[in-house]
């Protein structure tokens, strides 16, 4: 019997006068891999951000290990579960620098990054060392994304919430990222939930699908 | 400020140089500036208010009771704080609140201080000097807190998706909006500062032509512009700060939550 890292209950959200979605539970154990599916504009963004606790909630408690957010205080719960943008933007300057800017925060003091490991996360996506002195703003869309999911990883989330994370990756560097997510979750106590508009890697990464309805 | 006093001008000259005026709306027709109407509109109203002010300043300097004098200050505030935020291209409950929060703190310590231990006029509240002091401080503060307040919120609109990323990695909002409020704050500061660089070699302030017309000594009429001066960047600086951090308090939330949905823009 394990307990739920992240427990959703009642959720709901409302837009305008239309109820988005509602009732929305999730019971979320160590290792599991959830997809978010429905139809575009059901609010798959919007409910990744309320689990994010980035938007006030309309109705409904989150639970990260059995305390509400604000137990945790927000910086510590949204550095634990980690929200990725679909299109997430860059600090200015390097990727270097986009990658050093959060262990600035407060939440982060007594931790130290990683290099090394670092390094092997690029390696296995494919990049080089030579990636890191890239000036961030230039780099293409895919490249953009796998900045934004590293920058994200190194902090060690317990629970990540991916918003199309290969959207703009070609189909094997899709595939490395997978991989890397996949050795990531058995590194310990984590979980995570995705939304993707392709079916297969939904297939090949997710145990369990919670459908949004129009 | 003694002195053989400025010439008279008569009524007639008055009404001479309205004529400038024409000039403007000459141009304006030229050009179809359309901008006719609302340059005699201002004209007007700067002759009205002006006139009146003049009635309403020979009344106000005999006053002796404080309250009065102060009740008037408290009215000018209130009104610069309501145009410091009529200039703002977006609104948010409270704002008129925080506007004359700032206002009103930051004015009322600035000119009570240079009052008190500067000029120390007897008594301390004398209207001729309270009330132009006032003004100017008043006037000043409230151009930089228009800016300082517009520029923060257009730059969180503008660098939401930059600020959400940093509240992601488990940035408070403070260290994610942190260079947004600062940005504001030295916007608003921008004017103040200009206008101290050139003083004297561009500029000849209003009050101190005032003085030397008056036939007060210039090296006198300085020294007052330069405590003035002084005045106007501390209150400003003071307004600003207040109002930008007030603002930011209102547009995030204690879950370190971006609240821009409570932004309407003016239609």
């Amino acid at each position: 019997m394990t307990s739920p890292l992240l427990l959703a209950q009642g959720l709901r959200k409302r837009l305008g006068e239309r109820l988005l979605w509602h009732g929305i539970s999730i019971d979320l154990r160590a290792r599991e891999r959830l997809a978010l599916v429905g139809p575009a504009g059901c609010g798959k963004t919007l409910l990744l951000r309320q689990l994010a606790w980035l938007d006030p909630p309309d109705g409904g408690q989150v639970l990260l290990r059995g305390q509400p957010p604000q137990a945790w205080t927000l910086p510590r719960y949204r550095a634990q579960v980690a929200y990725l943008a679909q299109r997430p933007p860059v600090f200015a300057g390097t990727v270097a620098q986009n990658l050093a800017e959060p262990w600035t925060y407060r939440c982060h003091q007594g931790r130290s990054p990683q290099p090394e490991r670092l390094l092997a996360w690029l390696a296995q996506l494919g990049r080089d060392p030579t990636f890191l002195g890239q000036a961030a703003g230039l780099l293409s869309g895919g490249e953009t994304q796998l900045l934004a999911l590293l920058r994200l990883l190194q902090l060690d989330p317990v629970v990540l919430l991916l918003d199309e994370p290969s959207a703009s990756l070609d189909g094997a560097t899709t595939l490395k990222l997978e991989a890397l997510l996949m050795q990531w979750l058995r590194g310990g106590e984590r979980a995570l939930i995705l939304t993707s508009h392709d079916h297969d890697q939904v297939e090949r990464c997710c145990n369990r699908r919670l459908e949004l309805g129009p | 400020m003694s002195g053989a006093g400025a010439l008279p001008i008569s009524d007639g000259s008055l009404a001479l140089s309205a004529l400038l005026i024409l000039l403007n709306l000459a141009i304006s027709s030229l050009l179809r500036l359309g901008l006719g109407r609302p340059l005699l509109l201002a004209s007007t109203r700067m002759v009205v208010q002006l006139l009146l002010v003049g009635g309403v300043l020979e009344w106000l300097f005999r006053q002796q009771n404080p309250l009065t004098i102060l009740g008037l200050g408290l009215v000018m505030a209130c009104i610069a704080a309501l145009s410091a935020v009529q200039r703002t291209r977006r609104r948010f409950a409270g704002i008129y609140w925080n506007s004359l929060v700032s206002v009103l703190a930051a004015s009322s310590l600035v000119t009570g201080a240079a009052l008190l231990g500067i000029i120390r006029p007897q008594p301390w509240f004398a209207a001729q000097y309270l009330i132009p002091l006032l003004g100017m401080v008043l006037g000043n503060t409230l151009n930089g807190i228009s800016l300082g307040l517009d520029r923060l919120m257009e730059s969180l609109l503008a660098h939401r998706d930059q600020v959400e990323l940093r509240l992601c990695l488990g940035a408070s909002r403070w260290e994610a909006c942190r260079e947004l409020v600062a940005e504001g704050i030295r916007v608003g500061m921008i004017p103040t500062i200009n206008s101290m660089m050139v003083m004297g070699l561009v500029s000849l302030p209003g009050m101190m032509t005032g003085q030397i017309l008056q036939g007060g000594a210039p090296t006198a009429a300085v020294r007052y512009q330069i405590v003035i001066l002084f005045m106007i960047a501390a209150a400003t600086a003071l307004g600003l700060v207040s109002v930008v951090l007030l603002a930011y308090l209102h547009l995030t939330s204690l879950d370190h939550q971006l609240r821009l949905e409570r932004l309407r823009e003016v239609p």
